[in-house]
């Protein structure tokens, strides 16, 4: 017998959803651009009437477009298939316009950091012009005071993971997993990173100072976190200084481990962080860039543990500078401090090594010269420093050095600029000392790990290519094994992309994992 | 002494696993020829390069430099024939190589039964890397490629389906069936498929089967007829999927004993001292229990070469691949199934259906009506854990027990909705009845 289940299937050439979709496309980006054009317009100085108008119409603009993109690329789209034509596309595969885009964004980042200036922004007390000037009238409401380029800054950088986050919300609708963390992140960023800090510098009254204050941004990513001048500004900021500090500290050395413990580091990395969250929303176009060869990941570990080293050495320094050169104000001396890092370096050192030593077999060498390195340089400083000149290099300098290469360069510049080149998590995955920190946690004691279930894998690859962190996570599935890397940042993108239901994100008590018996898979290579 | 030469014939999972294997037990040199790809690369990915989710690079599950270091020859050639006698295998253009073990893991090949019109351009099947190019000659987009017609509704059918949907492309399915792969699924699951097919725009049609395929007069194919209606759809790509067949033509002058692929036995030993077969193109001479003879899957095939590996190397072991287990996709409906869910409950026998309300999602148990032990299970739409699955079947649980813990085995996402509790109410309010 034969029988048609569906005759109204159109025979025409593209379906009538095709030119809707279409349609809806143009006006999409249509939209988009004028907002954006009205951006570069005031960027390139050309006067604005009701600057405070234009720069409303160019969000709601923007806006428009990101929304209306995404509807009509996911929203109702039966096919949950999300990356159709991902390596065909030019701007998402390196191609010209992808390369051109990495240049514009680069170039962004170079005049933000260095020639903010060409933004608009006035020197010397003069007023704003151009695009920073766009954003006055905000920046007054929020915090009393006249944008500067960091106010522009923000503000993009927040719109940027609102737009972008309702995207990947719509784009992994059948995954709540995707759908919390992206509430999460763009939540943490709107409100701390963004709304709060605003709000506080607007209450600082001349009697208390509080430093601009993400809480969440925990040193090290926020390698100025103990500067002297943040540091007063808690310790005189009356109470509420003072437990901010306490909270800060807190933050590195309490809370932050227990999270990972339970959670792995996808509790900052993916759930709250403000540079991984641009990177889930804006650069998921550009996840699968990453390199997954080997070699990218023995520069990824040299590089990534040498900013961590370099991080740790910079704020020792700065530290027992002022330590030293004001010691009446704190009741640390340069001294005690430097014993009190130096025991606390050697104590998770031996730890690790004496605990761990099996997990860490490759890396042990690395993590011992890290230690020497550390503690040499701690003895440097403890010998041969007078005032300010830490064994013969200014704290100043090093500081200096750090936030120019690391701080701009690298987490700026190349980290977000490289986008369409790189991949999205090139920071993250090459650079950030907080990921090393979490990444170790979560390698040595951390309850998560992502399961591979059994048998099931097919070996398609999908998994290591849209890894954001370069993960050759098929290298695993296919053999059987879980993974436990201390670079995942617990994405969940691997899981959600694997078309055979290979992997799973999961927090399991170290007993339970070992409790399942043996099935059918490959032995260890 | 020189080390032992061992020849592979096939650089597919079946082959390259158990090159793999054989140099983690052991020093023997090692040659794997294959007339396909300089790499091995992954067969079930292949759909994704057309889709453009990956490029080639990202389906070779190891780098290029991997086979240097581990000192496993890879050769790019065609083996003509197999001369058992002087132990050689002969590649074209009169170069041969002698070995002293010689396995044949050369896999499948498309099934094509004659019909009238299948040498036509455009018309083609989906299992080398080469099809993958056809295709994209073939139906590289919507403009010149009007209508695929696909022939055949199984697993690579179906894929192909979700493929040249993703460009846009309108395809008819024909299904010789009355359903969409009822002689695997049950009855529920397949019409919920069929359902699914038709909403992502795939012209389904069932119980019918391909005539002829009609050429204009460049021999590019322009229709195909179908028999049953004589209905005549135009088209400009025919993908003939049909099934599979073992790759082993190459062999039909050898001394090698073939039925529909190379017979062996638990030990993949041919009729032929010293040469092996694993992988699709392997034909169990005596069914493991209840499982076909040939197994086209990839796992099996992954399996069959580790257990190979230690025979050659000395410790002799026998093919034992525990639970069936598989997976699929269909569109967007993931399928996996564990142990035995037959089509119609086996003899004493029963199947425990749940669907969800929205037409995505079902279980299927089948489990014995007398005892209760459970048999095996379908799953559509939901991710079960493996492990667990498989050690309720050694453990030979009930049904009851299955279902009381069935959150034990859910492998879905965190924060998934569960739906455990509501299974086992209608499983309670059945058993009332
Ligand atoms: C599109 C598609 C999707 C699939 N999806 C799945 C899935 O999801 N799950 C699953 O379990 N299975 C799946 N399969 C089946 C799975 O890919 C096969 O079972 C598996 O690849 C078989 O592996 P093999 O090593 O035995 O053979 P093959 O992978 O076929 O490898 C054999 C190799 O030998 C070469 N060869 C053959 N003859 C010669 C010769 N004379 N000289 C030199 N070389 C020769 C062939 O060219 C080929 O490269 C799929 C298959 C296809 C085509
Ligand atoms: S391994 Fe998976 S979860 Fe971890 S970072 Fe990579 S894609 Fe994300
Ligand atoms: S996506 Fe899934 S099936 Fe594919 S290689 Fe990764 S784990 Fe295996």
């Amino acid at each position: 017998m034969a029988m048609k289940i569906h005759d109204n299937i159109s025979m025409s050439l593209a379906k009538p959803d095709d030119l809707v979709l279409s349609l809806k496309l143009k006006w999409a980006t249509g939209a988009a651009s004028i907002g954006l054009g009205l951006l570069i317009l005031a960027l390139a100085n050309i006067q604005l009437p009701q600057s405070n108008i234009i720069l409303i119409i160019s969000m709601l603009l923007l806006s428009f477009g990101v929304i209306l993109f995404s509807h009509a690329l996911y929203r109702n789209h039966i096919s949950s298939n999300k990356n159709n034509g991902i390596w065909y596309n030019s701007i998402t595969s390196r191609g010209l316009q992808g390369w051109m885009l990495g240049l514009v964004l680069t170039s962004f980042y170079i005049v933000l950091y260095f020639y903010p200036n060409l933004l608009g922004l006035g020197l010397n007390g003069q007023e704003n012009t151009g695009l920073i000037h766009l954003f006055d009238a905000l920046s007054l409401n929020l915090n009393g005071h006249n944008a500067t380029q960091w106010f522009v800054y923000g503000t993009l950088y927040t719109l940027a993971i609102l737009l972008f986050g309702y995207k990947f919300m719509l784009k992994y609708q059948k995954n709540r997993y995707q759908q919390l963390r992206t509430l999460s992140v763009m939540f943490f960023q709107l409100g701390f990173a963004f709304l709060i800090p605003e709000l506080m510098s607007k209450l600082n009254s001349e009697s208390s100072q509080l430093p601009y204050y993400d809480l969440k941004n925990i040193w090290p990513l926020n390698y100025a976190q103990f500067e002297q001048g943040r540091v007063d500004g808690f310790l005189n900021g009356s109470s509420l200084g003072m437990l901010l500090l306490a909270f800060s500290i807190l933050s590195v050395f309490v809370i932050s481990p227990i999270l990972t413990y339970k959670y792995g580091k996808r509790w900052y990395c993916s759930w709250v962080c403000g540079c991984g969250g641009l990177a889930e929303t804006a650069g998921d176009s550009f996840r699968h860039l990453s390199s997954k060869t080997l070699k990218s990941w023995k520069v990824e570990r040299w590089l990534i543990h040498v900013v961590l080293v370099f991080v740790i050495l910079m704020t020792v320094a700065v530290i027992s500078t002022y330590l030293e050169t004001d010691a009446l104000q704190y009741w640390l001396t340069r001294d005690a401090f430097l014993v009190l890092i130096g025991a606390l370096l050697t104590v998770v050192f031996s730890l690790t090594m004496i605990f761990k030593r099996k997990e860490l077999a490759q890396d042990a060498q690395y993590a011992a010269i890290g230690f020497f390195v550390l503690i040499l340089s701690l003895l440097g400083f403890h010998f041969f420093s007078i005032g300010s000149e830490l064994f013969f290099i200014d704290a100043e300098t090093l500081r200096s050095s750090y936030g120019f290469f690391i701080g701009s360069i690298f987490s700026g510049v190349i980290g977000v600029g490289m986008y369409p080149i790189l991949g999205s998590r090139v920071w993250c995955r090459f650079g950030c000392p907080m990921a090393a920190v979490l990444g170790f946690q979560q390698r040595l004691f951390s309850k998560f790990r992502i399961t591979t279930n059994g048998g099931q894998c097919i070996s398609c690859g999908n998994c290591s290519t849209f890894c954001e962190m370069g993960i050759d996570v098929r290298a695993y599935a296919q053999k059987g094994e879980n993974i436990v890397r201390s670079s995942c940042v617990g994405c969940g993108i691997c899981a959600d992309v694997c078309p055979r239901g290979v992997l799973k994100l999961e927090n399991v008590s170290i007993i339970e994992g070992l409790n399942f018996p043996k099935i059918r898979k490959e032995t260890k290579e | 002494m020189s080390e032992e030469h061992v020849i592979i014939i096939g650089n597919g999972i079946s082959g390259i696993t158990v090159a793999r294997h054989i140099r983690k037990l052991s020093d023997k040199k090692i040659t794997v020829i294959s007339n396909e790809s300089n790499y091995f690369f992954s067969r079930t990915a292949l759909m994704y390069i057309y889709m453009g989710h990956m490029k080639f690079e990202n389906t070779k599950p190891y780098e290029d430099w991997f086979w240097e270091k581990n000192n496993i020859e890879l050769k790019l050639g065609s083996v003509q024939s197999v001369d058992a006698l002087s132990k050689t295998v002969c590649l074209g253009n009169d170069e041969s190589i002698s070995y002293d073990k010689l396995i044949i893991a050369s896999g499948s090949k498309p099934i094509k039964i004659g019909w009238p019109g299948q040498d036509l351009i455009g018309v083609q099947g989906f299992y080398h890397l080469e099809d993958l190019h056809a295709l994209e000659k073939n139906a590289p987009d919507n403009i010149k490629c009007k209508r695929a017609v696909i022939v055949g509704g199984g697993l690579i059918g179906i894929e192909l389906a979700e493929m040249l949907q993703s460009r846009h492309i309108p395809v008819t399915l024909l299904v010789r069936e009355n359903s969409f792969w009822n002689t695997t699924l049950t009855d529920g699951e397949s019409a919920m498929l069929n359902r699914h097919i038709t909403a992502q725009g795939i012209d389904l049609r069932l119980g019918v089967s391909l005539k002829e395929i009609h050429g204009d007069n460049l021999g590019n194919v322009k229709s195909v007829t179908i028999l049953e209606t004589k209905e005549e759809i135009q088209c400009n790509l025919v993908a003939l999927t049909i099934g599979v067949t073992p790759n082993v033509d190459f062999l039909a002058d050898s001394t090698i004993a073939i039925n529909r692929g190379v017979l062996t036995n638990r030990y993949f030993e041919t009729s032929v001292k010293d040469i092996y077969a694993i992988g699709d193109c392997a034909e169990q001479q005596l069914p493991i229990e209840n499982r076909n003879t040939i197994e086209a899957t990839w796992y099996t095939g992954r399996i069959m070469g580790q257990t190979l590996a230690n025979t050659i190397c000395g410790n002799k072991t026998e093919y034992n691949p525990g639970h069936w287990f598989n997976s699929a996709k269909f569109m967007d409906i993931e399928y996996q199934t564990y142990g035995i869910v037959n089509v119609q409950p086996a003899e004493n026998h029963s199947h425990f259906y749940w669907k969800h309300d929205d037409d995505t999602m079902s279980l299927t148990f089948e489990y014995n009506k007398n005892s209760g032990e459970f048999q095996g299970i379908n799953s559509l739409g939901i991710r079960l854990r493996h492990e667990v699955i498989d050690r309720w079947l050694n453990e030979k649980r009930d049904l009851e027990y299955v279902l009381h813990h069935l959150n034990k085995a859910n492998f879905d996402a965190e924060f998934s909705r569960k739906y455990e509790k509501e299974i086992f109410n209608l499983y309670k309010s059945k058993v009332e009845l």
